[in-house]
C-alpha cells in the first residue's frame, strides 16, 4: 500500500509530467486562462490518461509482447488514445456544451498530447504491473490537473496585475511557468526513506 | 453586544477630521430670497414629476408645480410666490454636468402662501391618511437618499416595523445641517418622529446622534423628555455612522442581510430633517419648499447653516456666505459621498444637506499610485468587503468577478478611498462598474422588449394577411352574389321583356 | 506479418464499433449552445450581420464561423456577453461601437411615403401616407433598414443622447500606465 502511495506522490509531484518532464505543454499554456476550463481540461486528460494506461497495458502484455509486435507499439497506442479522446469528446459535448466550446481545439488535441503517449510508453519501459500502471497513470494525470489549476489560478491573478507592456500576455506567462517549474524541481529533494 | 465585540471593538469606518465647527456653532441664518429659483422636476429617487403649471402662470408659495408620476415619485412645490418663467433644461446637480428639466420661477418678493390646511391632531388620522398627506407635501428622505418618505411609511406598515430609528448621525465631515435642525427645531423633530411612528405603527423610536454634537443631544433630550417611547441614544462619532445599516447595527445589534431592506429586520430609518419636514407637512400644512443647508469649506468666508428655498442656485448661497478664495472644488452634500458640481450655477435640491467650497489645499488630491495590497481598505470597509479585489477586477474589465466580491453591497461611503495610501479612487471604480452593470441590464431588457416587438409585428403581419384574405374572399363572394343577382335580373328581365314582346306580338 | 495485420485490423474494428455505439448513445440533437446564444441576440432579425436573421447568426457564432462581434446592434455589450458564454477572450477595443444609435426622421424632408414603416423589424416608426413619420425611441434598435429605404434621405442614425439616467462614471485613468 505504502508503495502505491509513494508511487502516486512521486508521479504527481516529484516527476510531474508538465513541470519536470515537460510533457503536455500545449494545453498547459493554451487552456489555462481561467480555472474552470483548466479544471475541465484536467478532468478530461485524467480520464484519457488513466483509460489509455489500462488499455495499453493489456495491449502490451496480451498482444504486442506475446507475438513480438513491439515495433507496432506507438501505432497501437495512438489508436487506443485517439479512440478514448473521441469518446471523451462525445461525452463532453453531450453533457457540458459550454465546456466543450471553452476547451475548443484543445479537446481533440489531447490525442497528440505528448503527456498521454509519454505516460503510456513510460509504463511499458518501466515494466510495471497492471495496478502500478494504473496508479502511475492516475498520479501523472493528477499532477497534470494540479499544475493546470495552479497555473490557471495564477494567470487569473496575473490578468489583474499591472504587467509592463513588453511582458504582457504570453511572455509573463512563460516566466511564471518557469518559476513554477523551478518550484516543482524542489520536490526532487523529498526523502521517502524512513530515517 | 457579544463578549467578542466587547474586547475587539469593531474596526470598520474611519475618523476623518470633522471640520464641523465653527460652522455648526454659528446661529442659523436665512438666505435672502433670490430673484430666480430653478426647481428641478426630479429631486428624488424614482420617476420625475410631471409639470402641472404653464409658463407665465402666477403661483403662490407652496402651490403644486409638478405632480408625482408613478408609484415611486414625489411632487414639487413652488418655493415662493411669483410667476413661472419657463419649463426647460438647467444644469443638474450631478457630476456629469448634464441638463435636467426644471421649472424656473421669478419671485415677486411677497412670499404669499397658498391656503394652508394644518391638521390639528395627526394622531387621530389613519396611518394611510398621514402617508397621503406626507406624499402630497413632497417630503423625501432629506439625509441624501431622497427616497419618497410616504413610500417608506407604507412599506414599514406592511412589514410590521416595531422600531423607528431616527438618524441624527450626520457622520460626514463639514456638514452640520442635521445638527442645526436638532438644535433649533428639536420639538418639531420629536413631534415629527412621533407622527412617523404613528404612520408606520412602530412601538418605540431610537434617535441615534453622534457624540460630537452635545448641544443637539441636550436639545433633543429636553424635547423628548415627556415621551417614554422616544429614546435619545448618543453613538460614537465614526464615519459612516449615518449609514442605515451601520446605525441599525450599533443601535439595535441587528444586522441587515445583504439582499434585504432594513424593514425586513423590523426597523425603519428616517432622517431627523425628514421628521421635521413631516411635522411641517401635517401640523402646518406646508409642503417641503425649503431646507437647512450647511455652507462650509475653506473657500467660504462665513461658513454656517442657512435656511434656503429649494431651487436657489448654489452660487446664491455662496455669494451670501461670501467667498474668501476662488473655490477649487464645489461639492453638493458631504465630502465623502457628495456630488461633485461642474459649476455653481446649479439649483439646490431637496436632498442637498450641504454646499462645500474647497480651497486649493483641501481639494488637493495626490495622483493615484499602484495598489500595494496593504489591506487598509478591507479594514475600513463598513460592509466587510474587499475593495482592492473589486477594484483590480474592475480595472481588468471583469465586472462579473467584482460582483462576486459583493459589489452590489457597496454603499459608496468612500472609506476605502479615504484610507488608501496609494490614493486610488476606489469609489469611482465602483460607481463606474455599477453604471456599466446597470447599462448592461438595460440593454438586456431592451433586447427582450425588442424580441416582443418583433413577435408582435409578426402577429400583426399574419393578422393583416388573414384579414386581407378574408376581406378579399368576402368581396369575391359579394361580387359573385351580385353577379348572380345581376344575371338573374337580366334573365328575368329578358324573360319579362320576352313575355312583353310576346305579349306585344301576340295581340 | 499476418498476425500484425490481423491484430491491427481487429483493434481498429473493435474501437470503431465502440465509438459508433457511443456516438449513438451520446447523440446531441441540434446544438443547445445555439439556443443559448440566440437568447442573447437582439432578435430583430435585421440582417446587418449578413446572416439570415438572428437564429442564422447564432448558429454561425456557435460554429465559430462568425466572430462574436458580428452583431452591430448588439454592440460591445453583446460581444462581451457572447465571449463570456463561449469562454473566449476578445479585445473589446477592436469592436467598432460608436455607442447605441437610433433612427431619427428629419421632418422637413420626410414625404410620408411609408416605405420605412414596412421594413422596420420592430414597428418603431409611426406615420401614415402623406404624413410626417416619427421614430419611437424606446422601440428602435438602430438596425438601419429604414435608412437604406428612405427615398429622400430623411432618416438618419443618430447617437442616443446621454441622459442623467444613462450616464456612467468613467473608469479612472491609471497614472503612468
Amino acid at each position: 500500500m505504502t508503495a502505491y502511495l509513494l508511487l502516486l506522490i512521486s508521479t504527481a509531484l516529484v516527476n510531474n509530467v508538465v513541470l519536470v518532464k515537460f510533457l503536455g505543454l500545449c494545453p498547459f499554456m493554451g487552456v489555462s486562462r481561467n480555472m474552470d476550463s483548466a479544471f475541465g481540461m484536467g478532468l478530461a486528460t485524467t480520464f484519457v490518461i488513466t483509460l489509455a494506461c489500462a488499455a495499453t497495458w493489456m495491449l502490451e502484455h496480451w498482444l504486442l509482447a506475446p507475438f513480438g509486435l513491439g515495433y507496432l507499439r506507438i501505432l497501437c497506442f495512438i489508436l487506443v488514445i485517439a479512440a478514448a479522446v473521441q469518446f471523451v469528446e462525445m461525452v463532453v459535448k453531450h453533457s457540458a456544451p459550454a465546456l466543450y466550446q471553452a476547451l475548443g481545439i484543445y479537446l481533440p488535441l489531447i490525442t497528440t498530447n505528448c503527456a498521454v503517449l509519454g505516460v503510456a510508453l513510460l509504463t511499458v519501459q518501466e515494466k510495471m504491473g497492471f495496478v502500478e500502471t494504473l496508479v502511475y497513470g492516475f498520479g501523472s494525470a493528477l499532477g497534470f490537473t494540479v499544475v493546470m489549476l495552479m497555473f490557471a489560478g495564477m494567470r487569473e491573478r496575473l490578468a489583474l496585475a499591472r504587467v509592463p507592456a513588453a511582458f504582457a500576455g504570453a511572455p509573463v506567462s512563460f516566466v511564471l511557468a518557469s518559476l513554477l517549474s523551478l518550484a516543482f524541481m524542489g520536490f526532487a529533494g523529498l526523502n521517502f526513506q524512513a530515517p | 453586544m457579544g463578549l467578542l465585540e466587547r474586547f475587539f471593538k469593531p474596526s470598520w469606518g474611519v475618523h476623518p477630521d470633522d471640520h464641523k465647527r465653527p460652522a455648526a456653532d454659528v446661529p442659523l441664518r436665512t438666505l435672502p430670497l433670490p430673484e430666480r429659483l430653478y426647481v428641478p422636476l426630479q429631486q428624488h429617487v424614482g420617476g420625475p414629476a410631471r409639470p402641472v403649471v404653464l409658463a407665465g402662470q402666477k403661483v403662490l408659495k407652496g402651490q403644486l408645480l409638478a405632480e408625482a408620476q408613478g408609484n415611486i415619485s414625489a411632487p414639487v412645490h413652488a418655493p415662493t410666490s411669483g410667476r413661472v418663467l419657463a419649463i426647460g433644461e438647467v444644469t443638474a446637480p450631478h457630476p456629469s454636468g448634464l441638463a435636467q428639466l426644471a421649472i424656473t420661477l421669478a419671485s415677486d418678493g411677497d412670499e404669499r402662501w397658498l391656503e394652508r390646511e394644518p391638521v390639528a391632531d395627526p394622531f387621530a388620522l389613519a396611518p394611510e391618511e398621514i402617508a397621503r398627506l406626507t406624499a402630497a407635501a413632497g417630503v423625501v428622505g432629506l439625509g441624501g437618499a431622497t427616497f419618497p418618505a410616504a413610500v417608506k411609511f407604507n412599506l414599514g406598515r406592511r412589514l410590521k416595523v416595531s422600531t423607528l430609528i431616527v438618524n441624527g448621525g450626520e457622520c460626514e465631515p463639514y456638514l452640520s445641517s442635521d445638527d442645526a435642525v436638532m438644535r433649533v427645531r428639536a420639538a418639531e423633530v420629536v413631534d415629527g418622529l412621533r407622527i412617523v411612528m404613528h404612520a408606520i405603527g412602530a412601538a418605540n423610536a431610537l434617535v441615534g446622534i453622534e457624540d460630537n454634537k452635545p448641544e443637539a443631544i441636550a436639545a433633543m433630550r429636553a424635547a423628548a423628555a415627556p415621551f417614554g417611547d422616544v429614546a435619545i441614544r448618543p453613538v460614537p462619532a465614526r464615519y459612516p455612522m449615518g449609514s442605515d445599516k451601520q446605525l441599525i447595527q450599533v443601535l439595535t445589534g441587528k444586522e441587515v442581510p445583504a439582499d434585504a431592506r432594513a424593514a425586513e429586520v423590523g426597523v425603519l430609518v428616517h432622517n431627523v430633517s425628514t421628521c421635521a419636514a413631516v411635522h411641517r407637512a401635517l401640523r402646518r400644512g406646508e409642503a417641503l419648499v425649503e431646507r437647512i443647508v450647511t455652507v462650509n469649506g475653506g473657500a467660504v468666508r462665513a461658513p454656517g447653516n442657512l435656511l434656503a428655498p429649494i431651487g436657489a442656485r448654489v452660487a446664491d448661497l455662496l455669494a451670501f456666505a461670501g467667498l474668501a478664495a476662488e473655490p477649487a472644488r464645489l461639492i453638493l452634500g458631504g465630502p465623502m459621498m457628495g456630488t461633485l458640481l461642474p459649476h455653481a450655477n446649479v439649483p439646490l435640491v431637496k436632498g442637498a444637506s450641504g454646499v462645500l467650497a474647497f480651497d486649493a489645499r483641501e481639494a488637493a488630491r495626490p495622483a493615484a499610485g499602484p495598489c500595494i495590497r496593504c489591506g487598509s481598505c478591507t479594514v475600513a470597509c463598513p460592509m466587510g468587503l474587499l475593495p482592492l479585489e473589486m477594484a483590480s477586477r474592475i480595472r481588468a474589465g471583469d465586472l462579473a468577478g467584482a460582483t462576486g466580491f459583493g459589489l452590489s453591497d457597496c454603499i459608496s461611503c468612500g472609506c476605502c478611498a479615504w484610507v488608501c495610501p496609494s490614493h486610488i479612487p476606489l469609489v469611482q471604480y465602483f460607481s463606474h462598474a455599477r453604471g456599466e452593470l446597470a447599462a448592461g441590464e438595460r440593454a438586456r431588457l431592451r433586447n427582450e422588449a425588442t424580441r416582443r416587438l418583433v413577435e408582435q409585428r409578426g402577429e400583426r403581419l399574419a393578422r393583416d394577411a388573414r384579414e386581407k384574405a378574408a376581406a378579399a374572399a368576402k368581396r369575391k363572394a359579394e361580387r359573385d352574389a351580385a353577379k348572380a343577382k345581376a344575371a338573374a335580373a337580366t334573365e328575368s328581365a329578358a324573360a319579362s321583356s320576352a313575355a312583353v314582346s310576346a305579349k306585344a306580338v301576340s295581340p | 506479418m499476418l498476425i500484425a495485420i490481423l491484430s491491427l485490423t481487429l483493434l481498429g474494428a473493435v474501437l470503431g464499433l465502440g465509438l459508433g455505439l457511443a456516438a449513438r448513445r451520446f447523440h446531441v440533437e441540434g446544438d443547445p449552445l445555439v439556443a443559448q446564444i440566440e437568447a442573447l441576440m437582439p432578435g430583430s432579425n435585421c440582417g446587418q450581420c449578413g446572416f439570415p436573421g438572428c437564429p442564422g447568426a447564432a448558429s454561425a457564432i456557435a460554429a465559430g464561423s462568425a466572430p462574436v462581434t458580428a452583431c452591430p446592434p448588439g454592440g460591445r455589450a453583446l460581444a462581451k456577453a457572447l465571449a463570456e458564454k463561449l469562454g473566449i477572450a476578445i479585445d473589446l477595443g477592436q469592436v467598432a461601437d460608436a455607442g447605441p444609435r437610433i433612427a431619427a426622421v428629419a421632418e422637413e424632408i420626410c414625404i410620408g411615403c411609408c416605405r420605412c414603416i414596412k421594413v422596420c423589424p420592430t414597428d418603431a416608426i409611426v406615420g401614415a401616407a402623406k404624413q410626417i413619420h416619427n421614430v419611437m425611441r424606446e422601440a428602435c434598435t438602430g438596425c438601419g433598414n429604414c435608412v437604406e429605404r428612405c427615398p429622400t434621405e430623411a432618416v438618419t442614425l443618430q447617437p442616443v443622447p446621454v441622459t442623467l439616467q444613462h450616464w456612467v462614471w468613467p473608469r479612472p485613468q491609471l497614472a503612468g500606465a
